[in-house]
């Protein structure tokens, strides 16, 4: 009975964890190998490949075959930098431009009347269901010189020439902005509506004015909420590729965009590997700053 | 005092906001139905993209690619999520927990083109054929992720005396959770499974980088199309998409707030 059970606790913790560790540990460990791995003109199109026939030999060969080349190469071709430079800069825009938008309607959403508020929630939920892509692709028509907003707007007399917004970076934080919104919405609703509101009612019975109630309570009290959506804007921004593809034009650039074509366009897998450890690097921060935070959350709530 | 009241402030904030999040939604579908093939332009109403769209192909095949890679990884994710939320949960400490939850959390904000770049080079290094099984596995390790995430947090919330009871009444382990935890969880199992199909259904970045020649999914269909322009057939495609899922998510979460109001 005793064997049994134990049994059975293994199998339930090994088969998940066997699953993570061939699929996605094991995966960016290939990576790191290969982004210190030289471009060839073979399939695989790189070397060295492990060869383990040929025994120790075979294996010490191999690590002496690898080097930095490609993180220098990153080095010396300012574009690497740029876009780097370039996402961090777009990706930090966006998150500031959908804490703008989000955090009124978050506030909204937590004010709104209880019958309502299901089916406002869904209304949020919602468009995260539908394609990422299709989304995206909305907004091409929309932002077009001959798209629908500047049809409307010259319709109207405001502008006399249809405005230059697709293909550059303002089309990017829109698409963002967009794209990424509920997920900002979402756990910023959840920490304002568990706010206790005794405590804004006795900011103003001791005389502040709503506004100074607002500053002085509310939002440092939901900073949890908004450091968690904020997060989860930037850190999937960071490495955004579909968002600049479409919409940001060949101006944009982007490393997302950099590590795509680096792979697809001049299939040199060794520098699109490089380009994907550094982009890693620059997250590890951030991501493990967020798990602390959900971590800290979670044993809170328990 | 009115603080707690619902004001006009709240109510335009909301109104912008949503407008901000439909209206594209709502201009992509009205177009889909125009007759003109200038996207932007309105010549009438016609279904004609949609009958273009079922007597187009590739995009039927495209089509049917993209959902037997969603079921099956969907199904497989669900049940490596469902395990590994019960390994979060209830099994307590064991050796390289903080590993595992990590690996479990971390898909989640990874950005996808290094998640596909990686899974790519290790069906290159196992030589792995690429193809439609490559990209179930990928989708399958995406989506156990947020099947994890959904199950747990139910799992976190009910009431653990319930199987500590059937424990106590007799039964094994196995059979305390098919018969107590299992019919609890299971409106939470079936959102993840859910949610996985949909992610599945729209993944373009990972599907790239893992796919093989005669594996193109509708994304990579749709976004092939898309950089050579608007299409006013991807519009009717889109439309489909939107509703079917828009559908699928409003009878889920009815299923699944019929199932919480009985449980609690």
């Amino acid at each position: 009975m005793q064997r049994q059970f134990d049994w059975g606790r293994f199998l339930l913790i090994a088969i998940p964890f066997l699953w993570l560790l061939i699929f996605f540990l094991l995966p960016f460990a290939i990576v790191v190998k290969i982004s210190l791995s030289d471009t060839a003109n073979a399939l695989p199109p790189y070397v060295p490949t492990l060869n383990l026939s040929e025994g120790w030999s075979g294996i010490t060969s191999f690590f002496s075959q690898l080097d930095l080349e490609s993180f220098a190469w990153l080095l010396d071709d300012k574009i690497y930098f740029l876009s780097y430079l370039n996402s961090l800069k777009i990706a930090f825009i966006s998150t500031l431009l959908t804490l703008l938008i989000g955090y009124p309607m978050a506030y909204g959403l937590a004010k709104a009347p209880q019958r309502w508020r299901t089916v406002l929630l869904m209304l949020v939920i919602l468009p995260f269901w539908t394609s990422f892509l299709i989304r995206v692709y909305a907004w091409i028509g929309i932002l077009k010189p001959e798209g629908l907003l500047n049809m409307g707007l010259m319709s109207i007399g405001l502008i006399d020439q249809p405005l230059a917004i697709i293909n550059t970076p303002t089309a990017v934080y829109i698409g963002i902005v967009y794209s990424y919104l509920p997920f900002l919405v979402l756990p910023l609703y959840a920490t304002l509506e568990k706010l206790d509101q005794t405590l804004i009612e006795a900011a103003l019975d001791l005389g502040c004015s709503p506004i100074q109630a607002f500053w002085k309570v509310t939002f440092p009290l939901s900073l949890p909420g908004v450091v968690a959506g904020c997060f989860l804007v930037f850190i999937p921004a960071m490495g955004e590729f579909v968002i600049p593809d479409l919409l940001g034009g060949s101006d944009t650039i982007m490393i997302g965009k950099t590590l795509w074509s680096e792979f697809f366009g001049n299939r040199d897998w060794p520098v699109a590997s490089a380009v994907a450890v550094v982009l890693l690097l620059s997250l590890v921060v951030p991501i493990v700053i967020f798990q602390r935070i959900q971590e800290r959350q979670r044993e809170a709530e328990a | 005092m009115n603080v707690s009241r619902f004001s006009w402030f709240n109510l335009t904030s909301l109104i912008i906001a949503f407008s901000f999040l439909y209206l594209p939604i709502l201009l992509l579908i009205l177009f889909s139905f125009n007759a003109s093939k200038l996207v932007t332009v309105w010549g009438g109403f016609s279904t004609k993209w949609y009958v273009s769209l079922f007597q187009n192909e590739m995009f039927m095949t495209a089509a049917w690619v993209t959902l037997k890679v969603a079921v099956v990884s969907a199904t497989l994710a669900t049940i490596l999520g469902t395990m590994a939320a019960i390994v979060l949960t209830r099994v307590g400490r064991f050796r390289g927990r903080l590993l595992f939850s990590g690996m479990v959390y971390s898909p989640l904000v990874m950005p996808e083109v290094i998640t596909g770049l990686a899974l790519l080079l290790l069906f290159v290094a196992i030589g792995l054929d690429r193809g439609y099984w490559t990209i179930t596995l990928a989708h399958t390790t995406l989506t156990m992720c947020f099947v994890t995430v959904v199950v747990s947090s139910r799992l976190v919330s009910f009431d653990k005396s319930l199987e500590e009871a059937a424990l106590d009444l007799g039964c094994t382990k196995l059979s305390a959770f098919f018969q107590v935890t299992f019919p609890i969880i299971l409106p939470a199992i079936i959102a993840g499974w859910l949610l996985a199909f949909t992610l599945s259904l729209d993944d373009l970045v990972i599907a790239s980088f893992t796919s093989g020649p005669g594996s193109t999914t509708l994304p990579m269909k749709i976004y092939s199309q898309v950089r050579l322009g608007l299409n006013p057939e991807i519009n009717a495609l889109s439309t489909l998409l939107i509703l079917l899922v828009s559908v699928g998510v409003i009878i889920a979460s009815l299923v699944s707030k019929r199932a919480e109001e009985q449980n609690v």
